[in-house]
């Protein structure tokens, strides 16, 4: 098991490789369909999201009608791929080191990772427990107009469990299963 | 007695209510009583109760299936680290009583009911169910208007939520639900036959290729070790929404008819060869089940239905009381 701990950068997500079991600590900027339309736009993000992790995530969130203040109660990953036209272009321009999702992303995404210093994180899909119990505070809610799975969520997590499929230097796990389900596949037709 | 939730006994109910002024102890018992058995609030409760269930704990059938994959994958590999991580959330989920799946899904309702029934007005009570669901946060404000990409929040709108009724000879009336996530929903398919490009054919072998070949292309993306509902034959609209109905049947069942369940063992056995695993990280179990439905075709057409779902298999059902409403057995 490994551990990557905020501040993130670059350098430290270059250390992973495909298949480490990693425990994220600090924090999370959820992201999903229409903050990626969003941002592919052209229109400028709420949050600097230098050196951040993407989290591909639409949560159940709970407002504290006398306080104001929203917990999240499950959290798990959206599958990614619908963001593969969008992502390598947030990598590129907003300097992204991390996205959290699941089902893995396609060659363009693969690629940007190799050239800015970025990885894919897998989280457990349907997990929405155990990945909510790792969220240790809601700090931040942006474009809320998105409606609220689709929003910004800043999280500050603490031992979030992501397992790397798809790494900075041109590895891909979801690119090697495929290709060895393809040729058993071939054989059992 | 009459169902409560018949318009006739509801109206009946009321009538009781309004009487006021007697004061005999006895009447005083029975208005308490009538009040505690409000025929509506307590269907809605008793919705609510299984929306509750169904978005926060996997029916056993499924939880016995997952634990038995579990045991199979090897030690100290992705694939098994996903399966102590789904084995937890499930017992995580039921404890604090809160979604399995942050995606809740499509909410599909299938009441079977006696003759008699008022749809209408038990649809009502259905989406008053569901937007205290929502408000709960048993439910996510999962519903999005697909023309203005508005999300009311209350999981109402256009179609939503999903609801289907079948008069049965029975006298209680049963409510199963399912919560379908999207993620599992994207990887469903539909094949026509013959499909050149996979060599399958308009019999028995050209299904169980499709199906397979369905179960290829979702790899990891729709949350597996998954399970399917298929149907073989029907038009494009029924094919699909009778496969769906496939969900309802427990794992561990068996067709009734032979050729469909030795073809869904087939299926089950040929896709864990191919090595996806769970999440698609690698490894023995790909597919937990297959279930098997078939409808008349027109000569023209031979469509394939596949739905896929979710490790997190939300699937639960409940019989009413007849004259109570409440909770008188749970179907899964």
């Amino acid at each position: 098991m490994k551990r990557l701990s905020y501040p993130f950068s670059a350098e430290a997500v270059r250390e992973l490789k495909v298949g480490d079991m990693v425990l994220i600590t600090g924090k999370l900027f959820t992201g999903r369909d229409a903050v990626h339309k969003y941002l592919h736009e052209g229109n400028k993000s709420p949050v600097n999201l230098k050196n951040q992790i993407i989290y591909h995530c639409g949560p159940v969130t709970l407002k504290d009608k006398k306080t104001g203040k929203w917990t999240v109660t499950a959290a798990g990953p959206t599958t990614s791929i619908r963001e593969e036209p969008y992502q390598w272009e947030v990598i590129r321009d907003h300097g992204i080191v991390g996205v959290i999702g699941k089902g893995g992303m396609g060659q363009k995404t693969l690629d940007a990772c190799k050239q800015y210093g970025c990885v894919y994180f897998h989280a457990v899909g349907g997990a929405a427990q155990v990945l909510a119990e790792k969220i240790k505070s809601v700090d931040g809610l942006y474009l809320e107009e998105f409606g609220l799975p689709e929003a910004i969520w800043e999280l500050t997590v603490e031992d979030f469990p992501v397992v790397v499929t798809m790494d900075s230097h041109g590895n891909s796990l979801h690119k090697e299963v495929e290709a060895s389900s393809k040729e058993i596949l071939s054989k059992v037709l | 007695m009459d169902y409560t939730f018949k318009e006739t006994s509801m109206t009946k109910k009321v009538a009781t209510k309004k009487p006021k002024g007697k004061s005999t102890p006895k009447k005083v018992v029975k208005k308490i009583a009538t009040k505690k058995t409000d025929p509506k609030t307590q269907i809605i409760d008793s919705l609510l109760e299984l929306i509750r269930v169904t978005s926060t704990v996997v029916p056993d059938d499924v939880a016995k299936t997952l634990m038995k994959a579990r045991a199979q994958e090897e030690k100290n590999t992705t694939a098994s680290y996903a399966m102590d991580i789904i084995n937890d959330n499930m017992e995580l989920a039921k404890f604090k009583s809160q979604p399995l799946c942050q995606d809740t899904g499509t909410v599909i309702f299938f009441i079977y009911h006696p003759p008699g029934f008022f749809q209408n007005a038990f649809k009502e009570l259905i989406k008053k169910a569901v937007v205290k669901a929502t408000q709960k946060g048993y439910l996510r404000q999962n519903s999005v208007n697909s023309l203005t990409g508005e999300n009311a929040g209350t999981n109402l709108g256009e179609g939503h939520p999903s609801i289907h009724f079948y008069e049965t000879n029975k006298k209680e009336v049963e409510v199963k639900l399912v919560l379908k996530g999207g993620g599992c929903e994207n990887v469903s398919a539909q094949y026509s036959l013959p499909d050149t490009a996979l060599g399958a054919g308009r019999d028995l072998e050209g299904v169980r290729k499709v199906v397979i070949d369905s179960v290829y292309k979702a790899q990891g993306k729709g949350c597996g070790p998954g399970a399917l509902g298929v149907c073989i034959g029907g038009d494009r609209a029924d094919s699909s929404y009778n496969a769906k109905k496939q969900l309802l049947r427990k794992l561990d069942d068996k067709n009734p008819i032979p050729e469909l369940a030795k073809l869904e063992n087939e299926i089950v056995e040929t896709c864990n060869k191919l090595g996806i695993g769970p999440m698609g990280f690698g490894g023995k179990t790909t597919l937990l089940s297959c279930k098997m439905t078939h409808a008349n075709r027109v000569p023209a057409s031979f469509f394939v239905s596949i739905s896929y779902m979710c490790w997190a298999f939300r699937r639960q059902g409940l019989v009413l009381d007849a004259k109570k409403n409440t909770i008188k057995k749970w179907l899964y």
